[in-house]
């Protein structure tokens, strides 16, 4: 190390050889690894070929030749409006898929003109109340050609029912439709925490979109099983990949107690993980993830159809490793973590802009991801040779030791009951935590070095990168276009579609037909969450700090 | 010997996000500071009662969904009206430089965005909560 960094930053005095080898998760990392690592490996039980069983090495036997990763990159802001010209704008730049991020009153089934939706109106995402936002939203934008993911969740259902109405009104055949709903409630009681109501009901409403997709929309996937939300609030890898695949196994248990065959909707489900910093642990935990849905679909579930082992899975940056101090190197950081996510073999990836620890990012710091995605796909050689890593001692070792580590998981969840008891007695809450303090304690103590936080720290730093700010004005501007769409719509039409839900729900039926024959009537998102919400009630989370 | 501090750490309107608010309210508790934590989804009105009921020397408000703007000015306005006058408002999120030099003026104490130690928190508390203390038996 040269003199001049070693003077630069307070904290920047120490040799780098000084730091603790361990994982962003707390791993030690061995100085080598060699065969007697691999000592119970078995290549051809626990590799396989690419294309094949139990799919370690990927999903496709040519992987990204054959079809390159989905570029999604997640985006919504503001008014429908604002959203649907970033949206052109980033499918005119070759972006492939959209990917809707929703405002919090939205994800939370509140209207724009909520009291409890002041002040956060298409803050981090666009406000969509009504399906007149709806086909706003992707006004000039061919559903029936551009895939679509949607970010949202408990009130997941109803938002989809306006995206099939909306690509219905545009004249798209439903039955064509590609997307993917998020859609994982379990996930928001574990880590974000973006649920309404209890754990029971909650399940119900997935299973009836599981029902649903699987019956008329094949191509779409009504549920992506989400670690990337349970590793941002600071699980390790581990955990990240247990709680995830142990929330993929509650579905398939609550889809097969509603009568459902695995090998009927097994094919439709998804799964989207988060990409951290520790480049080879990532890289094991996809490979692991592939290699445990695979055995226990087979094995456990007795699925048939080689599409039910299938693990596909979309991958977004840490936007948890971003930092707010020098966010240009933000850059770097997420080009490492999307090098780990195409090495992992994922189908479709978000790159984080070097500014969300601030803000929603600027049209100028999007485009910079997009192109990492383009440098990874077309100019460093990666996405042309299947799972270079294979066969690497540590990667191998690394790869296993989080399959052993997910398995002791599943068998802990076990003892509890399972998934959704785990959860009401706060065994993820209070695991995350800990992680998370853990964390924190090893930045404080400098275990762990963050450039420019805890070393080689910018003295006297000013932010310099434009900042994406919301036009104050929105809260009252769709406050006035939701009087307007209430009073110009058919309230006796609305009235009895909201009284159709209401009965639907007590009496257990599949709410997906109502949904969609209430968004058409233009009742809006709050109007059928309330009515969901006077027959499930509302759900309250233990305190755990 | 002085009473500890008490601190309400709080979540307020409709963001979920708590990791920091946890990681910061074990910090403090740590740090031998008494912590109240007020859960998910907290109104502003909540939030200013909960704190002049629990008699807390500040409440530390966690936001992380670009709301800060119309919240922090709300709960600070509460806290007034309700005689928590003397309550340090602090906080953390993602805020932007700018936005928190304007709370500042507005009242609001020191706020702490993303990349800060738990350690600047514990001491600014500790520092702010004993000027004001200083303050008041003065006066």
């Amino acid at each position: 190390m040269s003199d001049e960094q070693k003077t630069i930053g307070p904290l920047g005095h120490r040799p780098a050889s000084d730091d603790p080898h361990v994982t962003v998760s707390g791993r030690e990392i061995p100085l080598v690894a060699g065969p007697e690592d691999l000592k119970d490996h078995d290549h051809a039980r626990d590799l396989g070929n690419p294309g094949e069983y139990p799919y370690t090495r990927g999903i496709h036997p040519d992987m990204y030749r054959g079809k390159p990763w989905t570029m999604r990159q997640f985006a919504g802001f503001g008014t429908a409006v604002q959203t649907n010209e970033r949206y052109r704008f980033l499918l005119e730049r070759g972006q492939t898929g959209l990917s809707v991020a929703f405002d919090l009153p939205t994800l939370m089934g509140r209207d724009s003109d909520d009291p409890w939706s002041l002040g956060e109106v298409g803050k981090c995402g666009v406000a969509i109340s009504s399906l007149a936002d709806m086909e706003t939203l992707f006004d000039q934008i061919p559903l029936a050609d551009v895939s679509t993911s949607m970010t949202i969740n408990s009130p997941a259902a109803i938002i989809w029912a306006m995206y099939i109405v909306a690509a219905e009104k545009q004249g798209a055949d439903i039955a064509r439709l590609r997307g993917t709903l998020q859609n994982d409630i379990l996930k928001e009681f574990m880590a974000q925490k973006e649920y309404i109501f209890p754990p029971e009901p909650s399940m119900k409403l997935v299973v009836d979109t599981i029902e649903f997709g699987t019956r008329e929309m094949p191509k779409f996937n009504p549920i992506s099983i989400s670690g990337y939300h349970i590793r941002e609030a600071g699980s390790t890898a581990v955990q990240e990949l247990a709680f995830t695949l142990a929330d993929g196994f509650a579905y398939v248990d609550a889809a097969l107690a509603a009568d459902l065959e695995v090998d009927e909707f097994a094919p439709r489900l998804s799964f989207f993980f988060n990409s951290h910093l520790d480049l080879f642990e990532e890289i094991a935990k996809f490979r692991a993830a592939r290699r445990i849905w695979a055995r226990h679909m087979r094995e456990r579930y007795g699925a048939k159809n080689e599409r039910s082992w299938l693990l596909r899975f979309h991958t977004q940056t840490a936007g948890c490793s971003l930092t707010a101090q020098q966010p240009l190197i933000n850059i770097v950081r997420t080009a490492y973590e999307a090098l780990a996510g195409v090495l992992g073999g994922t189908q479709s990836l978000h790159t984080n802009s070097m500014d969300e620890a601030l803000a929603l990012p600027s049209e100028e710091a999007v485009e910079v991801a997009l192109r990492t995605q383009q440098i990874l796909a077309h100019e460093i050689g990666v996405a042309s040779t299947v799972d270079p890593l294979a066969g690497s001692y540590y990667v191998e070792k690394l790869t296993d030791d989080m399959e052993a580590g997910a398995e002791a998981y599943f068998a802990r969840i076990e003892e509890l009951g399972g998934v959704v008891p785990a959860l009401e007695e706060g065994f993820f809450q209070r695991e995350i935590a800990d992680a998370a303090h853990w964390y924190q304690e090893a930045l404080e103590r400098e275990q762990r070095v963050v450039v420019g936080v805890n070393r080689y720290v910018d003295e006297g730093e000013t932010q310099q990168i434009p900042i994406l700010r919301i036009d104050k004005e929105i809260d009252a501007n769709r406050r006035r276009e939701l009087a307007e769409l209430r009073t110009g719509r058919d309230q006796t039409a609305v009235d009895a579609a909201l009284a159709r839900v209401v009965r639907g729900a007590r009496d257990g039926e599949n709410l997906m037909p109502h949904f969609i024959d209430a968004v058409r009537t233009y009742a809006t998102l709050g109007e059928i969450v309330e009515a969901l919400k006077s027959v499930y009630g509302e759900y309250v989370e233990p305190i755990i700090i | 010997m002085d009473r500890a501090i008490r601190v309400l750490v709080a979540k307020a309107g409709l963001d979920g996000h708590d990791r920091g608010a946890k990681v910061v309210a074990r910090a403090l508790r740590d740090a031998g500071m008494e912590v109240i934590y007020t859960g998910l989804r907290q109104s502003p009105e909540m939030i200013a009662e909960a704190a002049v009921q629990e008699d807390v020397d500040a409440v530390g408000l966690s936001l992380l969904s670009g709301a800060h703007m119309t919240i922090f000015p709300e709960v600070l306005r509460l806290l007034r009206e309700k005689g928590g006058d003397d309550i340090l408002l602090t906080g953390g999120g993602c805020i932007g430089d700018e936005d928190m030099v304007e709370l500042r003026e507005q009242g609001v104490g020191e706020l702490f965005g993303p990349g800060a130690s738990t350690r600047e928190i514990v001491d600014y508390i500790r520092d702010e909560v004993g000027r004001r203390r200083q303050l008041q038996e003065n006066s």
